[in-house]
């Protein structure tokens, strides 16, 4: 199974995430060392003046170097949340899937929990109670993430729990433990990664929706903030919640393609009506 | 008779989740940090300690554990969520106050959503002209990267600041007397641009489900069976595979309710839409936990109740469904 090299939406949305890695990598090469710092007229609009081209909020900070360093924050957010929805989701999908029986029934219930309560206003409650900073956030997007992941790795540990590979891995005294680790783990894994791509997408827009209700972390610019910031002046200028939306829509977007792309790749089915 | 006991059976299934709900919503009330007491001294300003102990001791905050458990069960069951101070009302009269509202704007967003969305499902699926299907997967795909709350912002600056076409907050207009017709066209021109903007994220999900359910149905013996008996291809499409196609489509909608009342929270900001969102929103700004806790409560029973009605429309979309006997 080779990788499609000439799929289109795989190189654009690898290229984009690219670029977008690596402004944030080289924010403080590339826009200076401080996004909040007050460094011109307030109110400039993209373009009126070139050492600020894409203009300058209400308190005269620069757009662009806060949509650099939104960039850091962002990414950094939406990968640790889709990390850590992926593993907890695979951990809770493979115990359930592989050992069945009351085990399942009891993560599976559990499972149901977290998926009936409406995630946005559970990740609310979450991080108000433990305070809004850059891991709390991570913490309370994963802990309401993770439910579509499980049932996926339950479906795949079910399947694999009854394949002769495993079954002879039994017979030969492997420890339930030890076939869990290199057996099911493993082969789990693929789907679940296929959906990695969409798992941060999904983060990075609902920290931004959380930072836009005005939780997010206060030292730091994320684009969230931004457009919750920008909000209040949309009336006269409306660009300054334009933007830090676009880099959002971008990002997302990009992982979006890349996501499909793997995912046709992972998990390849064909047909329809000839 | 089969099917009443098939609805109650259902019923019964319900509990054990609702009961978990009340559980970890207990277990979030003593995770705050502080206490009623403490946020009614932080009010007045200061306390004595032998005023705040005659707090403690008013709220049930002396007791040991299991019993605050089995007061809060108590009141929970009698629909008592506590007080929120930032309204100075109570919390469950302040929630089912602005239920209805919520209710209306993701009622009408999900049906434009579900219409149109496999709609353009099955046309993807079923089209032979490639550029159309990638077109619609395209749309598809930069319909879940966009923000529906930033969406929301700019059309606001298109059609109300720049246009000056539709209001832009409120379910109606202030202070206008208007009944009858006049209220019905107020309310829904009103509408028009928190429905559109909700249905439009919810429209990517619809569309991406529908064209894989068209494209597993059509894969079916039955469908091959239609199509060597000789059916036309329209009919093949819309009498055998769209209405099984139409099954994952209402269960998913069942199981992501909650995801969907999220979109719709963050989207009643945008709008001053009087709901359910401008609710939490308030919350939040003034760190009012009851209040949220009460609405993850609420609203968490009623994504249960909408799953228990998803499942009585799949049995009847499809009649093999054992209601009762889960795999």
């Amino acid at each position: 199974m080779n990788l499609p090299w000439r799929s289109i939406p795989l190189w654009l949305g690898a290229l984009c995430l690219l670029a977008i890695g690596v402004a944030a990598l080289a924010a403080p090469v590339l826009v200076g060392s401080d996004p909040l710092a007050m460094v011109a007229r307030p109110y400039l609009w993209p373009g009126q003046n070139a050492a600020h081209w894409l203009g300058t909020d209400m308190l005269g900070r620069d757009l662009w170097s806060g949509l650099v360093y939104g960039a850091r924050v962002s990414l950094r957010i939406g990968l640790e949340a889709g990390v850590c929805t992926a593993l907890l989701g695979l951990a809770i999908g493979c115990l359930a899937g592989y050992f069945g029986g009351w085990v399942d029934n009891l993560l599976m219930r559990v499972t149901e929990l977290f998926q009936i309560m409406p995630s946005l206003i559970f990740t609310l409650v979450l991080v108000i109670i433990l305070g809004p900073r850059v891991d709390t956030l991570v913490l309370g997007i994963a802990a309401t993430a993770w439910p579509n992941v499980a049932r996926l790795a339950r479906g795949e540990a079910q399947r694999l729990a009854g394949m002769e590979f495993v079954q002879a891995a039994r017979v030969i005294g492997m420890s339930e433990a030890r076939i869990l680790w290199v057996h099911i783990l493993p082969n789990a894994l693929m789907p679940v990664l296929a959906m990695l791509a969409m798992l941060v997408g999904h983060a990075i827009l609902t920290e931004a929706a959380l930072a836009f209700l005005g939780l997010s972390d206060p030292n730091v610019v994320s684009w969230g903030s931004m457009i919750g910031a920008g909000r209040d002046v949309l009336r006269t200028a409306w660009y300054m919640t334009a933007l830090p939306g676009l880099a959002i829509f971008f990002t997302v977007a990009a992982l979006g393609l890349l996501g499909g792309a793997l995912n046709d790749w992972l998990n390849p089915r064909r047909g329809g009506l000839q | 008779m089969r099917a009443l006991k098939a609805a109650l059976w259902r019923l019964a299934q319900a509990v054990p989740v609702a009961l978990m709900v009340v559980v970890l919503n207990f277990f979030l009330l003593k995770a705050v940090p502080g206490d009623m007491a403490d946020v009614i001294a932080g009010e007045a300003g200061a306390a004595t300690p032998e005023f705040m102990a005659q707090l403690r001791s008013q709220f049930g905050d002396d007791q040991p554990l299991p019993a605050q458990f089995i007061a809060y069960v108590k009141k929970v069951a009698t629909f008592d969520l506590g007080w929120s101070f930032r309204y100075n009302a109570s919390v469950a009269s302040l929630i089912f106050d602005r239920l209805a509202a919520t209710l209306l704007l993701m009622g009408l967003a999900l049906l434009l959503a579900v219409l149109l969305g496999s709609a353009l499902g099955v046309v993807a699926a079923t089209t032979r002209q490639g550029w159309l299907r990638r077109l619609i997967g395209l749309f598809a795909t930069l319909g879940f990267a966009l923000p529906a709350f930033w969406l929301g912002l700019m059309i606001v600056v298109l059609f109300t600041l720049k246009l000056g076409w539709l209001p832009s907050s409120g379910l109606d207009t202030m202070g206008s007397d208007a009944h009858g017709w006049a209220y019905l066209r107020d309310v829904t021109v009103h509408l028009v641009m928190p429905v559109g903007c909700l249905a439009f994220s919810y429209l990517a999900m619809y569309i991406r489900l529908m064209h894989e359910a068209v494209r597993d149905v059509s894969q079916l013996d039955f469908v091959r069976t239609a199509r060597a008996k000789g059916s036309s291809r329209r009919r093949q499409v819309w009498r055998h595979v769209v209405p099984n196609a139409l099954v994952p489509v209402v269960t998913l909608t069942g199981v992501q309710f909650g995801a969907l009342l999220s979109g719709s929270v963050t989207l009643e900001t945008v709008f001053a839409w009087p709901g359910l969102g401008q609710l939490a929103l308030a919350a939040v700004s003034s760190r009012d936990i009851n209040l949220l806790l009460g609405l993850l409560f609420v609203t968490s029973l009623f994504v249960v109740v909408v799953n228990l009605l998803t499942e009585a429309v799949h049995g009847w979309l499809d009649p093999r469904i054992e209601h009762g006997a889960r795999r």
